[in-house]
């Protein structure tokens, strides 16, 4: 039974429908449309992530700019002008806005624009990118993972920063942004927009729109799908690029201080939509479109780099008429292959090392013989000097004996030669 | 290396937002709003673009009042009643899974209901091994996952048909748990989310209902068996505050019904008897709205966060080193990327 034609009415944008599943009507409050709170609850407690990276020549304003999108005053270095090479300087704060918390991260390129052979400038931006979606895509792969608690450090938009001239792009800024659309959301921005007229600033976004239409540039366009915010998108997708201007120093303006860039001239000021469009990025930037920013870097531009690298690495998906060849057998093949060159090294080791106890075992057993008979040797000789010492000793006593019978011998001639001459004298007395 | 600074966390600067408005000598400044709470309400209007969906298992003997129970949840015949019809008909030789898709709508949350029912489980004269077709059946749901979500050319939202939570029903004996229950929700607990209900409790007075409840929870205590909500997946203390409220109040004894009757000048859902009419969304009379809170109210995006961050992680991390002997986080991937190798 088909449901009630009125109950259709909200399932018309919902592109996945089965043609199985019947719509069906609820008898009464089932409650299940605190759904989206309970996401956003749950989301709440995590908190979330956002990773801008802005690109634009070294003094164009970056910084600046960041600072006074986010109220607050990031930490800064200016950089010179004579980098040899184009680096990029990321730096991740932990904000708090009522009870949502954002972890931002802020990538600027140091020395953008300054070499004198550009030819290369962007590749450290590509590859600061690609790194990052390497990172994610790691972790994805491994076996024990955890995503949900990832930081997650893809680039979920890119401001580009065109200088203002106000004639055209300069072919460092289309080759760049070329490179880079198919791999980030690319808002282009026009920095210090107050040195451009009026007038001239339309012809100069025109401009600047027809050469990145004529060159094949896919910048980011807000999303117009969704019916709440389709007229705003539509608007500002006009009003690209965003002509901005970035203070963080106030002004008093009648009875208010406001951010602004005080002139002899006259007084800039930031958040006032007829001055510049810097409310216009703030309000597309981060009020309306900051998930849908991060839903396309998941969802197109992460997919496309895994697509590519995994091809790149032998992968590959089902044809379809044969068996599929899924990432799980390559996977398994792989691994096999892994685990053989792992059995190969730990045997080649293992045979090493027990090369290694052999030849130190026969070096301990050369010099424990050595030592064998080093101490033969001693022992040799310390047995004949000992011989030697009993001879010597054997003589001496010899030589005792026969000198205490020679001294008793004497002894006794001497007592007989006295008693002797006593006689002689007693005799010669009578 | 080209990067100047390892990404790196600074504790807050001057925090945002009216909350903390700027101190000013001067007269304050009116612009001190960024918007980055503006994202509650971005997420809040995709999420409602895309809708929701959500898989129920129902498990149990026939005659404990699966279907009702699922009509009653969800105000609307998301279940067929499996009635006998004739004699003829015999009751089935094996397990069968029967998955039923509605899409139902309330202000403006669009959702997939999916429920699964397993008509046939405990009703041969032989069980053993009852639980085997209801676990492949969760364990295909996941495969289907993952093979979806390792394609390289993958789906930008990959359908999601895991089985979120499974509702085991327990018959009224009063007494204690049947090995049959003890078994299931055993194997069970550790591949889905389990909640137990006390079915038709309308035959036990409130005191052989405490009974039962205190027997039951020591039970699957002494046979280790974890029911949602899992202790261990408690995340802060808040969290653990909650959930312990209701683990000292599981397993819910439900009743349900859709019929509506008279009471005391309103209409109601219940079941009316010659002694009087149980009333099935008055917590004094069964615990369904405790039940139907902690399903759909409360605890529906945890259930489906538990599935997809635990239970499938699981399934993927054990599947994944099906062949692996040595076990352990080795990537292949890695070893085409760096020129070195590690041994552990």
């Amino acid at each position: 039974p088909k449901g009630d034609p009125t109950v259709h009415v909200f399932h018309r944008r919902g592109n996945r429908r089965d043609k199985n599943i019947r719509p069906l009507n609820l008898a009464g409050h089932v409650g299940f449309d605190s759904l989206p709170d309970q996401l956003v609850n749950k989301s709440i407690c995590q908190g979330f992530c956002f990773n801008i990276l802005c690109i634009g020549e070294t003094g164009i304003g970056k910084s600046t700019l960041m600072d006074t999108l986010f109220n607050t005053n990031f930490e800064n270095f200016e950089s010179s002008h004579f980098e040899p090479q184009v680096k990029l300087r990321a730096q991740t704060y932990d904000l708090q806005e009522s009870n949502v918390r954002l972890r931002l991260t802020v990538v600027n390129t140091v020395g953008f624009g300054d070499q004198m052979n550009k030819q290369e400038s962007y590749q450290p931006v590509v590859d600061y990118i690609d790194r990052q979606f390497e990172s994610y895509l790691q972790e994805e792969l491994k076996i024990k993972r955890s995503l949900h608690n990832y930081h997650d450090s893809r680039v979920h938009a890119c401001l580009y920063f065109i200088s203002p001239s106000g004639h055209s792009l300069k072919s460092l800024d289309l080759v760049t942004m070329k490179k880079l659309d198919s791999k980030v959301n690319i808002i282009p921005v026009i920095a210090k927009a107050d040195t451009i007229s009026k007038s001239e600033l339309h012809k100069f976004k025109i401009k600047i729109m027809s050469e990145l239409v004529s060159n094949g540039v896919q910048i980011y366009q807000f999303p117009i799908d969704d019916e709440t915010v389709a007229k705003v998108n539509t608007s500002m997708n006009g009003h690209l690029p965003f002509a901005v201007v970035g203070s963080t120093e106030e002004v008093m303006l009648g009875t208010k201080m406001v951010k602004a860039r005080q002139y002899p001239w006259g007084i800039v000021q930031v958040e006032n939509e007829s001055h510049c469009d810097f409310m216009k990025l703030r309000e597309m930037l981060i009020c309306v479109n900051m998930e849908d920013l991060r839903e396309q870097t998941h969802t197109r531009h992460y997919e496309l780099y895994r697509r590519c690298k995994l091809e790149e690495m032998g992968f590959k998906d089902t044809d379809p008429e044969c068996k599929p060849v899924s990432l799980q057998e390559t996977y398994e093949a792989k691994r096999q292959e892994f685990l053989l060159e792992l059995q190969r090294r730990e045997d080649e080791m293992r045979q090493m090392f027990v090369q290694r106890v052999k030849e130190k075992e026969a070096e301990l057993k050369e010099a424990e013989r050595e030592l064998q008979s080093r101490f033969e040797q001693l022992k040799r000789l310390h047995a004949d000097e000992k011989a030697t010492l009993e001879d010597k000793k054997k003589a001496l006593e010899d030589d005792q004996v026969s000198f205490s019978k020679r001294r008793a011998a004497a002894q006794l001639l001497q007592g007989q030669s006295l008693t002797a001459n006593g006689k002689k004298d007693k005799d010669r007395k009578k | 290396d080209l990067e100047l600074e390892i990404p790196v966390l600074h504790e807050v600067p001057p925090p945002l937002g009216p909350l903390y408005g700027e101190k000013h000598s001067a007269p304050v400044v009116d612009f001190s709003y960024v918007g980055i709470d503006a994202i509650l309400e971005q997420m809040r209007r995709k999420a409602m673009k895309q809708g929701f969906e959500l898989n129920i298992m129902v498990v149990g003997q026939s005659g404990l009042g699966k279907s009702t129970l699922m009509n009653t949840l969800f105000k609307s015949k998301v279940s067929r009643k499996s009635v006998l019809a004739t004699a003829q008909e015999k009751i089935p030789k094996t397990i069968e899974i029967k998955s039923i898709s509605h899409d139902i709508e309330e202000k403006g949350v669009r959702m997939k209901l999916t429920v699964i029912d397993t008509p046939g489980f405990g009703d041969q004269i032989n069980n053993e091994n009852c639980w085997q077709p209801i676990m492949r059946f969760i364990n295909d749901q996941y495969e289907v996952y993952l093979q979806e979500e390792i394609n390289i050319d993958r789906k930008k939202r990959i359908p999601d048909s895991r089985v979120h939570c499974c509702i085991y029903f327990i018959p009224p004996t009063g007494h204690c748990l049947r090995p049959l229950d003890v078994e299931f929700m055993r194997r069970l607990s550790k591949v889905v989310n389990i909640v137990p209900v006390i079915a038709k409790a309308d035959t036990l007075t409130l005191e052989e209902r405490d009974f039962f409840k205190q027997k039951i929870r020591e039970e699957l205590r002494a046979n280790g068996i974890d029911v949602y909500p899992q202790k261990e997946f408690d995340e802060d203390e808040e969290d653990r505050m909650i959930n312990e409220k209701i683990r000292e109040m599981i397993p819910f004894a439900v009743v349900g019904s859709d019929q509506e009757y008279q009471v005391n000048g309103r209409r109601l859902l219940g079941r009316k008897t010659k002694w009087g009419t149980i009333e099935v969304e008055n917590i004094a009379h069964c615990e369904f709205a405790y039940l139907r809170d902690l399903l759909i109210r409360t605890h529906m995006q945890n259930i489906k966060d538990i599935t997809s961050t635990i239970h499938y992680e699981m399934y993927r991390v054990r599947r994944l080193n099906e062949n692996n002997t040595g076990g352990g986080n080795i990537s292949p991937l890695q070893l085409n990327s760096s020129s070195t190798l590690e041994l552990t």
